[in-house]
């Protein structure tokens, strides 16, 4: 359990990614000891804000992290830049022992192999459900369409939305483009998806069943870092809670321990504002 | 003579239609040129490249705001005057290309301006997801940006467009004698007194040319629209 503000695998200074020991508390054994996603010392600024102050974080194989904090705390940020929608000032990210290239190919690849779902969906507005989700696999992984597209239906079937392959996005329902969203991320096989506050654009009753799909995704094993604010969520399906605040991560812990017992003042302080009704 | 008379005078001493003829062969090569230079342009003002991003800038900046006139007489003079590049071996055919190229690159300035206001019009969100799942830039404008911000800049292009067919005329600069503007100084240089149809004759030919084009963007802008 990790409860201290300061970073408690300070000494990888050097990248010597395969020997030095990893801090991630759901290591398997056939799994190499490197994290899947290593940050070390990320800073960025917005002008004067400092937005990111020297954060590290691992990430393991098949570990759900969700990130938590008010909001301002850079938690969307951090999650953007771990595929590099957003630049980072200095420090290192690492995707499976590689650095995150600058620009270009090299760039493009490694996204291809992070899936990302956009707190408001961003579906391809021009396209159909089913080339939404078939895009990707054709044109970046050069999948034969046939195949791609019977791989997109199995995807949507398992989130759910089968039925609506060939509408437009605008025709679904929040929820439902959420979740298509989802299964767009996951027709690239990607090695981490990342979730950029997946719920908050969404009515109420629409919350659950995108939930739904992400606790399932969580219990079959995919690594994912989650920002967001549903509580139920990181309770139910998180390995480890990160909390951030002004641009630090203060408290990590796993979501039993953070919830009934945070460490920080700042996360209580947190906690007692969301949790009291 | 009457007027019916006067009309037929002119139509059969002097050849309107092919004059037009050349105007609309000038204005559709110059538009695929336009478009395509324009469209290059661009992206190039939208990629994350800073020295291109410069590039397509200073490209506007400097062909907007020259005349047209300006273009095709350096184009002229100075290009295949001074410097003695030449198009084609035939003189007519040779300043036929002039003309066509000086209203390329000039209009091209404008397309540039309205593909950038239609990618404009593409939420940011778009971008993101498509570089999130592996696209490049290229592929990324071509298959998610592009075919969205067409809608956007339907419009903006067929007003570019209208200005290019009109601006056509200026390609007497360039010394194209069998154009419009060209036919109609000579059929007033020797029917004065004509000179009042003869004008509502070739500008009936341009409202002629252009108000389907208008009649087109709208309903293509409309058409293409993307519900979201």
């Amino acid at each position: 359990m990790t409860t201290e503000q300061t970073p408690e695998h300070a000494p990888e200074q050097t990248p010597a990614p395969s020997t030095s020991p990893s801090p991630a508390p759901s290591t398997s054994q056939d799994a190499p000891a490197r994290p899947l996603v290593h940050l070390a010392r990320v800073n960025k600024h917005f002008g004067s804000l400092h937005v990111l102050r020297d954060i590290d974080l691992d990430v393991a194989k098949g570990e759900v992290v969700v990130v938590i904090g008010p909001s301002g705390s850079g938690k969307s940020t951090l999650c953007r830049a771990i595929n590099r929608l957003e630049t980072i000032d200095d420090g290192v990210i690492e995707l499976d022992g590689k650095p995150l290239p600058a620009e270009g190919k090299e760039l493009a690849r490694l996204r291809s192999d992070v899936g990302m779902v956009f707190q408001s969906f961003n579906l391809f507005a021009h396209r159909s459900i089913l080339e939404n989700v078939t895009l990707g696999p054709i044109k970046v992984r050069k999948v034969k369409p046939k195949e791609a597209k019977e791989q997109a239906m199995a995807l949507l079937e398992r989130v759910g939305v089968a039925s609506q392959a060939d509408k437009m996005p605008a025709q679904l329902s929040g929820g439902q483009q959420q979740r298509v969203a989802i299964a767009r991320a996951l027709a690239m096989r990607p090695k981490v998806i990342l979730f950029d506050e997946p719920t908050s654009a969404l009515d109420p009753e629409m919350v659950n069943e995108v939930l739904d799909v992400m606790v399932a995704l969580a219990k079959e094993g995919m690594t994912m870092i989650v920002v967001t604010h549903e509580m139920g969520f990181a309770r139910k399906a998180a390995d480890r809670v990160v909390f951030m605040s002004d641009g630090q991560i203060v408290e990590q812990a796993d979501p039993e321990s953070f919830f009934t017992n945070p460490q920080s003042g700042r996360a209580r302080d947190f906690l007692g504002k969301i949790l009291t009704h | 003579m009457s007027l019916f008379e006067q009309i037929g005078f002119l139509f059969t001493s002097y050849d309107i239609p092919a004059a037009f003829w050349v105007n609309i062969q000038l204005s559709f090569w110059a538009a695929i040129g336009a478009l395509v230079i324009g469209t290059v342009l661009g992206l190039m003002r939208v990629s994350p490249v800073p020295s291109l991003r410069w590039l397509g800038t200073s490209y506007v900046t400097l062909l907007r705001n020259t005349p047209l006139t300006v273009i095709m007489l350096f184009l002229v003079l100075g290009v295949w005057g001074q410097l003695k590049i030449e198009l084609a071996p035939d003189f007519n055919t040779n300043f036929f290309l002039f003309a066509i190229v000086g209203l390329a690159i000039y209009h091209a300035a404008f397309v540039c301006e309205a593909v950038r206001s239609g990618i404009n019009t593409v939420p940011l969100g778009q971008a993101e997801a498509a570089r999130a799942i592996g696209l490049s830039f290229l592929p990324a404008a071509r298959l998610v940006l592009l075919p969205q911000a067409v809608r956007g800049a339907v419009a903006p292009l067929g007003n570019v467009l209208i200005a290019l067919i009109k601006n056509s005329t200026v390609a007497a600069a360039a010394s194209v004698a069998t154009e419009t503007s060209s036919v109609m100084k000579t059929m007033i240089e020797f029917n004065g007194n004509m000179t009042v149809l003869i004008f509502m004759i070739f500008a009936l030919g341009y409202v002629i040319l252009v108000v389907p084009i208008g009649l087109l963007t709208t309903w293509g802008s409309r058409r293409l629209a993307v519900s979201r």
